[in-house]
């Protein structure tokens, strides 16, 4: 309307201009009221616009209004389903092809575990997993193993979300932060089987039952520290030593870590786990070939130490991607080691009860190359040192081995979407002594249910 | 002259704890982090969890970006599960109270939206769908400016004092960028219902709002990589329609594109998607602008 006005009002002036002044000066005004004309026109195209924006804001916020009324008048069960939690479900199995019968870690107390699964169609364990947030302040998970016969508590634990100051407490049963591969479920490793240095020491990942609290730095590099009291049953803790009131185990961590440029991120760590095992069973096969069964008491410290390295073009790991992992360890464990009498079976042990004390390292280095979207290749190599070990009165009964296991493993992996990978191994295995194994593994892991969010 | 210097110095010394940005924003995806820098100007130092050549689904939750959300007062995300493959590691491992969701210093474009795309029915055999709807809200520039609208009542929320400026400067913004979506309106009117290819379902805003038309997509299903198969398909479907344009984002790979522009004989062309996937997209004006300068040519 007012543009009207305006147009009626300057047309209605301009035939007088016209007559007092000459054309250049008509078309002077012109021009400049033409210009005029038109940033009025876009001034008012703009207001019309946002005008129009904000009734459709208005209308979007009436929208979300009616679908949040539209959940709150849905049938009860619905209503309630919506809390239900996170659920995901990951399917394991595997064939592989490999020489039978107990193949120990020579020269290792063994951890127990999972190292014998067993050859030809294996159904590995499969996980289901259970989270959510309990409330504003934490959140909680459950997942549980289940397999034949058996189903066991991998990790149960409350974490809290608000505590600030880049503090989070855990609580539960969970997977020591200690280490680099120890926090990953095995449908995230990248081998079909776990490295040498983790059977070893832990006999798979090492779980805590207790606390851990864990503190962020608030700096431009990554530093995190954590520390963690715990029950210590599990190796290389025992029940015996986790009879008691107070923490069997203990363990500390640190992991620093950042980017190099976009295309390059990193994390180094240092960890220390101090448990007290008190008559710790373990079967050793002694001078005459026979499973002596052992009683250890005493303590166990293991030192780790970790370096993972991470490339992708870019810092998008879509097309390509390459991950370095490598870690190694110390342990020292001192004691009293008792070897039950085994004589009336055929055993060597009288049934001594003496010094036993070792000290043995070991760790692994793997490469995993993502060359195109969906395939990857890697390799490992495994090498444990089994350095010294002092049985005191049982060295009698014992081998004195220097023997030092190792393995070559290598594999290539096909994920046809996020949710499924389909792995192809082959290892050359010389963890066993005098009996070096090839081993061939064909392994799938399927996972059903919300994307996981998975740790670097 | 002395006691000037002496006062100019005194100043800057009393003032350097002010002139410390009041904000600390982490933006999951750069274009948050160009908005909100519009908004904040020097009240906040953003940074961006991701950048333009980065896929925005597939981004870990590196210790970098653990370290940044400990330290973040704000974070200005899409939601919608676009980074439900990382960002719940940084909410929860990075030890800070402030940026959980429900809380001020979380926010959600997508809550400011309306998704297209919502699917009927949830199944994976259907890809990697979102259950919420298309979480790639952000090219159709009518979305940036409700985002804006509701980012500046966040951060005003969170930093009082300074309310009245960021609504200035969204008030400033907000003209600014009407101003541009009627030129880019303007410009775009000879795209309404031009055919083309998509790499994923990340243009379908931008579709959307310019109308242009997506006959086909590379990716068989959301998220999923390209096959030889489908693209056959697709090249047979697109002798029956042809399409103008192979249009793919800059995180996304060349190849499956210009295979199938070559044999289709149409040309490829790479958006920015986002602010920095291009030397012109160097801010959200840019972003727009260049995208509509690499759309023209399909205009007939």
């Amino acid at each position: 309307m007012k543009k009207t006005i305006v147009a009626v009002a300057i047309a209605a002036v301009l035939p007088w201009s016209a007559a007092s002044r000459a054309d250049t000066d008509i078309d002077a005004l012109r021009a400049e009221f033409d210009q005029k004309f038109k940033v009025l026109q876009a001034d008012y195209a703009a207001r019309l616009k946002a005008l129009e924006n904000r009734l459709e804001t208005a209308e979007i916020k009436a929208d979300h209004a009616q679908q949040e009324a539209a959940a709150n008048t849905g049938p009860a069960p619905a209503a309630a389903n919506a809390f239900n939690p996170e659920l995901s479900l990951i399917l394991q199995g595997a064939y592989l092809d490999r020489a039978g019968g107990e193949r120990p870690i020579t020269g290792f107390i063994p951890a127990g575990g999972h190292a014998d699964e067993g050859r030809g169609f294996t159904l590995n364990e499969t996980e289901l997993v259970l989270a959510s947030n309990i409330d504003p302040y934490s959140r909680g998970l459950l997942i549980l193993a289940v397999a034949d016969e058996e189903v066991e508590v991998e990790e149960a634990w409350f974490q809290t979300l608000r505590l600030g100051q880049g503090f989070t407490v855990k609580g539960g049963r969970f997977l020591s932060g200690i280490g680099y591969q120890n926090e990953k479920h095995p449908h995230f490793w990248d081998f079909a089987d776990n490295n040498l240095m983790y059977s070893a020491l832990f006999g798979g990942g090492l779980k805590q039952d207790g606390l851990q609290l864990r503190w962020l730095a608030p700096t431009e590099l990554f530093l995190e520290l954590g520390a963690e009291v715990a029950k210590g049953q599990f190796f290389p803790g025992s029940d015996g030593g986790a009879d008691k009131n107070g923490a069997a185990a203990w363990a500390a961590f640190a992991h620093v870590g950042g980017d190099v440029g976009v295309s390059h991120a990193w994390r180094a760590g240092a960890s220390y786990l101090r448990a007290s095992p008190r008559e710790r069973e373990a079967f050793l096969d002694d001078r005459n070939d026979f499973e002596a069964l052992t009683n250890f008491s005493g303590a166990s410290k293991t030192w780790l130490a970790d370096f993972v390295w991470k490339w992708s073009p870019n810092g998008n790991p879509r097309q390509r991607n390459f991950i370095f992992a490598a870690e190694y360890f110390d342990r020292e464990e001192d004691g009293d080691l008792l070897c039950e009498d085994g004589t009336a079976a055929g055993g060597a042990c009288t049934g001594l009860l003496d010094r036993y004390a070792s000290a043995q390292s070991g760790g692994y280095a793997q490469a995993v190359y993502q060359f195109m979207p969906r395939w990857r290749i890697g390799t490992r190599y495994d090498r444990l040192n089994s350095g010294s070990v002092d049985l005191g009165a049982n060295q009698a009964f014992f081998d004195v081995t220097d023997f030092d296991p190792s393995r070559w493993s290598l594999m290539t992996d096909y994920s046809p979407s996020e949710f499924s990978r389909f792995r192809l191994q082959f290892a050359r295995d010389k963890s066993f002594q005098d009996d070096p194994d090839n081993q061939i593994i064909l392994q799938y892991i399927l996972s059903i249910g919300p994307h996981a969010a998975h740790k670097f | 002259m002395k006691s000037l210097i002496a006062f100019i110095l005194a100043a800057s010394v009393l003032a350097a704890p002010a002139a410390r940005a009041a904000l600390d924003v982490l933006a999951c995806e750069p274009e948050w982090m160009a908005l909100t820098q519009e908004l904040a100007g020097d009240l906040a130092e953003v940074s961006a969890a991701t950048t333009a050549l980065q896929d925005p689904h597939r981004i870990q939750a590196r210790p970098s970006l653990l370290a940044k959300a400990r330290r973040a007062d704000l974070l200005v995300c899409t939601g919608a599960e676009l980074e439900s493959g990382w960002l719940p590691l940084l909410h929860r491992e990075a030890g800070n109270g402030n940026i959980q969701p429900g809380r001020p210093g979380y926010f959600e474009a997508a809550r400011f939206v309306r998704l297209i795309d919502r699917p009927a029915a949830l199944d994976r055999a259907m890809g990697d769908i979102h259950a919420a709807g298309n979480p790639h809200l952000h090219l159709d520039p009518r979305n940036i400016a409700r985002v804006a609208d509701g980012l500046t009542k966040r951060l005003g929320e969170l930093d009082p004092a300074n309310a009245a400026r960021y609504a200035e400067r969204n008030a400033d913004f907000q003209s600014r960028w009407s101003a541009a979506i009627a030129r880019w309106e303007q410009q775009a009117t000879g795209l309404r219902g031009v055919p083309v290819v998509a790499h994923h379902k990340n243009l379908g805003y931008l579709a959307d709002w310019l109308g242009l038309q997506v006959v086909g997509e590379l990716e068989p299903k959301p998220g999923m990589e390209p096959t030889a198969s489908h693209l056959a398909e697709l090249l047979e479907t697109l002798r029956a329609t042809p399409a103008r344009m192979v249009l793919r984002a800059a995180y996304e790979s060349p190849k499956a594109s210009e295979w199938l522009a070559s044999r289709a004989n149409i040309p490829a062309v790479e958006l920015p998607y986002t602010v920095g996937g291009s030397a012109g997209a160097g801010d959200l004006f840019g972003l727009f602008d260049d995208t509509l300068n690499r759309l023209k040519p399909a205009a007939p």
